[in-house]
């Protein structure tokens, strides 16, 4: 199918094609430190999208256990799994782009922090003991009858209910344009007129949106960083009212086409705490078909338990791990002792699981050690990058010269194909989703000698055919056809080992057998096909070609 | 036109004993000093800490080794990393006495707090820290370990595939020639031995393989042109058809290797090093140690290949340059058709 110039041309610009769709920058979204209010934000970047190790780009790596040297811990599974979830509470704490965090086999955590340089600090988020609270909310709505009076503090002080920038924007769109006007000349004006003024739009409540139930508001996540800053100013927090707390959930919703984070008024006194709560259990109701995470308290817990639910009876408990509300906080329709139950509707089961995750992992703080740290500082991650792609450079160049100054013109046409192999290299590293890796530029470099001697085989085939008198037409293809077998063994043979290496070894060795093997399958496509495909077209443009430049 | 080696008709065989000489010369003094004092293990392997520390203007070894003794760290290698100003403090786990989990990463911050007192604060930054526990480490003992053994076994069952087992047998006993002298090169030169390095040895197996299977092809592919030869005379025929081949090949991927030593930098540096020692190495014994092995081999258990063996020299009677027989079809001819 693939014996015409034409097609084989085709399949090639398909590839060309594809390989250059890959390596096309892509918009990825990345969170980043918000400069002016110190939170972290997300944003769209373009980039190439090829992963860089933690080696290239500099961070941490931690890989973590349950700490079982001061007694046993009855089920490290379950407790990694606790880590996990308490971790992922705290993402945002971390300051880097991407963090990853993931169980790997049935006791370890693996933390990956790119980008991240103080490892003291990344250690302490990650160590810290969970904490569990069940608070209830605000159920008098004591925040939202404040909010005038907070507004009015903050217009006193100047701050305008449009924040700057794409926030100013952002407001303008809800409320319409005229609301950044309103907001101008109420700064100036004396203070006993803006009493009156209190329905118009402040600069705290125009964040706010009535939530479902007392005390839940929700704020627009992309003003989360201004409502935060907000809420953090002396003069603001002088007025929220005593035995009132907020606290921010951990999830985003959607409605409407725009995510909206939670903002929950508590009380300040939780009704009881992780120390107090024993186990907890998703399952699914067979008969109502309903999630519900059954969970128990001990004796004393129970006893405090259901003297608070007592009174607190159709009220909102929400459920803080961190200071951070754990999904929608359940309504209480009863007392409740020693043995509760959270129902949580037709949600699926699995969002019950990760509720009875939330609950143990108060109840039982997994402690964990650091079992391997790593850390690579940024600059010599670009001194890594910068040392290979030099080398690279070098090696390439001196490959170049060796097969034109030996092979000229077929030389020539392998260095050609060289080039596409270098992209159909990267391009898979991108398509496949590799990580590139310091032993993995190593790998590339080392491979783009390895790859061209393929070339090698068949020009040296082609260079005996002639030899024996053969004709140009005829030395051409009897030398590709010779010198099969012995680059299908030559590559078959180093990519078993690399696909073992791959198999067997930890990141940076995976980033080497897998740019070796990505690389062997590429020179096959281009020392075999593209440069066949070259002599095909150059025999058939001079068909009377009597001696071959090899 | 250049050629290199064309047409060469050199008598590789006949300086097998020559070879034998070199290759022991080589391997047996490293190995001695391997098994008495065995090989630098990463930390990695070990269990233990390596920070890397570069400071604006070189401070030498001796200034860090007192800061680390100030703070009570007397079991730390430190050494020049690369660059006068850039230095590696290693301790290891198996040094401390200490083996729980956690130590490490200890240590790691201990090293740091005796340089920020020593050094002072501002005075040196840190390039990248690692601390392995003993478990990590036991268990990438274990990886190495498979990923060793996983490839021999793999590449065996390539070989009783593609080969007869007195080819099998004689390559097999090549490549493992190879990794002999590679730890020698690795003790002489006292590389550290990480999990890339052994990654670098395990490619050098695949690579050294391949150059014997491409000779062993050619002897297979003379053994059927030339009838009239014996193995001798067609062992010496293969390696020189291949010369030029070998030559070539080897000179592009040690252009690579030796750039990645010269310029990738301290860290991948054993790794390149290993690599450019595997070609050095994997070609030697694909002419000298391979090809006689098979007379060897043939010798001991005649198969049909055999002719000759015996003699271990050549006849005489025919010259080396057979005249030229009609070409057979070669030993993957058919298989190749299929896959252009």
């Amino acid at each position: 199918m693939l014996y015409t110039v034409r097609s084989r041309l085709i399949a090639i610009g398909i590839l060309l094609v594809l390989s250059v769709w890959a390596l096309i920058p892509t918009n990825a979204t990345q969170r980043v430190r918000d400069a002016a209010t110190g939170r972290m934000k997300d944003t769209t970047v373009r980039r190439v999208p090829i992963n860089l190790g933690l080696d290239l780009q500099g961070g941490i790596h931690l890989a973590l256990e349950v700490d079982q040297s001061k007694g046993p811990v009855p089920d490290p599974a379950d407790a990694i799994r606790r880590a996990e979830r308490v971790v992922r509470t705290r993402i945002d704490e971390f300051g880097v782009t991407e963090p990853v965090v993931q169980v790997v086999g049935n006791n370890r955590l693996i933390v990956e922090l790119a980008g991240e340089k103080d490892p003291a600090r990344a250690k302490g988020v990650i160590q810290r003991t969970a904490f569990l609270e069940f608070r209830i909310t605000d159920m008098k709505n004591l925040f939202r009858d404040a909010l005038p009076d907070v507004d009015k503090a903050l217009r006193q002080a100047g701050v305008k209910p449009a924040g700057e920038g794409a926030a100013a924007a952002s407001v303008t769109q809800l409320f319409g344009a005229d609301t950044a006007r309103k907001g101008k000349p109420a700064k100036g004006k004396p203070a006993p007129k803006d009493t009156s003024d209190a329905n118009a739009p402040g600069a705290l409540s125009s964040l706010l949106f009535q939530g479902q139930l007392p005390g839940e508001y929700l704020v627009p996540e992309e003003q989360v960083p201004v409502a935060e800053s907000l809420l953090a100013r002396p003069d603001v927090r002088r007025l929220i009212p005593r035995g009132i707390e907020l606290r921010w959930g951990n999830e985003v919703s959607s409605r409407a086409a725009r995510s909206y984070r939670a903002l929950y008024a508590v009380e300040d006194r939780p009704i009881i705490t992780g120390e107090e709560l024993q186990d907890a259990r998703a399952t699914r109701d067979p008969l109502t078909n309903q999630s519900v995470v059954n969970f128990t308290l001990s004796r004393r817990g129970g006893r405090i338990f259901e003297r608070e639910t007592g009174r607190h009876v159709q009220d909102y408990m929400a459920i803080i791990l961190d200071s951070r509300v754990q999904g929608q906080p359940p309504v209480i329709k009863g007392q409740i002792g020693q043995h509760g139950l959270i129902e949580l509707g037709a949600k699926p089961l699995q969002e019950a699981q990760d509720l009875a995750l939330v609950l143990k992992a108060g109840a039982l703080p997994a402690p964990l050690t650091i079992i391997e740290e790593r850390t690579i500082g940024p600059s010599l991650g670009k001194d890594s990058i910068n040392d290979g792609i030099r080398a690279g450079i070098v090696g390439v160049v001196l490959v170049v010269l060796i097969m034109v100054v030996y092979y000229r013109w077929s030389g020539a046409l392998a260095v050609s194909a060289l080039t596409l192999y270098v992209l159909f290299t990267l391009a898979g590293l991108a398509a496949f989703g590799f990580t590139l890796t310091l032993p993995g530029l190593a790998g590339l470099v080392l491979s783009v000698g390895i790859a061209v001697d393929a070339n090698v085989l068949i020009f040296e085939r082609i260079r005996e055919e002639l030899q024996h008198g053969k004709l140009v037409r005829t030395a051409v293809d009897e030398g590709f056809t010779h010198a099969m077998s012995a680059i299908i063994d030559s590559n078959v043979s180093t990519a078993l080992t690399a696909f073992i290496l791959y198999l067997v070894g930890t990141g940076p060795v995976q980033g080497f057998a897998i740019t070796l093997i990505i690389g062997i399958a590429a020179s096959m496509v281009t020392a075999i096909f593209v440069v066949r495909t070259f002599y095909m077209i150059w025999l058939q443009r001079r068909p009377d070609m009597a001696t071959l430049s090899v | 036109m250049i050629r290199l080696f064309a047409n060469a008709k050199y008598d590789f065989i006949k300086w097998r004993r020559w070879a034998y000489g070199l290759t022991a010369l080589i391997i047996i003094p490293g190995f001695a000093l391997f098994l008495v004092r065995g090989l630098n293990y990463s930390i990695e392997f070990t269990g233990g800490t390596l920070i890397q520390v570069r400071t604006p203007t070189p401070v030498g070894t001796d200034r860090i080794r007192a800061a680390l003794d100030a703070a009570g760290i007397r079991d730390a290698e430190i050494q020049e990393f690369g660059a006068p100003n850039e230095y590696v403090v290693r301790t290891r786990l198996g040094a401390t006495g200490t083996r729980a989990e956690g130590t490490s990463e200890a240590t790691a911050a201990a090293v740091d707090s005796a340089l920020a007192h020593g050094l002072g604060a501002g005075q040196y930054s840190v390039g990248r820290t690692e601390a392995v526990g003993p478990k990590v480490g036991r268990e990438l003992q274990g990886k190495a370990f498979l990923a060793i053994f996983f490839s021999f076994i793999v590449t065996l069952i390539y070989l009783a595939f593609r080969f007869e087992w007195r080819f099998g047998l004689a390559a097999v006993l090549a490549t493992f020639h190879d990794i002999l002298t590679t730890i020698a090169f690795i003790r002489y030169l006292d590389l550290e031995v990480s999990l890339v390095v052994v990654g670098a040895v395990l490619t050098m197996v695949g690579y050294s393989l391949n150059d014997t299977i491409i000779i062993f092809d050619r002897v297979r592919e003379n053994l059927r042109k030339y009838r009239r030869q014996n193995l001798y005379e067609i062992l010496n025929l293969s390696i020189n058809e291949t010369l030029p081949r070998s030559v070539l090949t080897h000179g592009t991927t040690m252009a690579t290797t030796l750039a990645l030593v010269f310029l990738a930098g301290e860290v991948l540096r054993p790794f390149a090093l290993v690599m450019t020692f595997a070609i050095f190495t994997g070609t030697f014994s694909s002419i000298y140690i391979a090809a006689p092995l098979l007379m060897y081999v043939e010798k001991r258990w005649p198969g049909q290949d055999a002719r000759g063996a015996r003699a271990f020299r050549p006849t005489g009677a025919v010259p080396l340059d057979a005249p030229k027989a009609p070409s057979p079809p070669a030993a993957g001819g058919s298989r190749s058709k299929a896959a252009v």
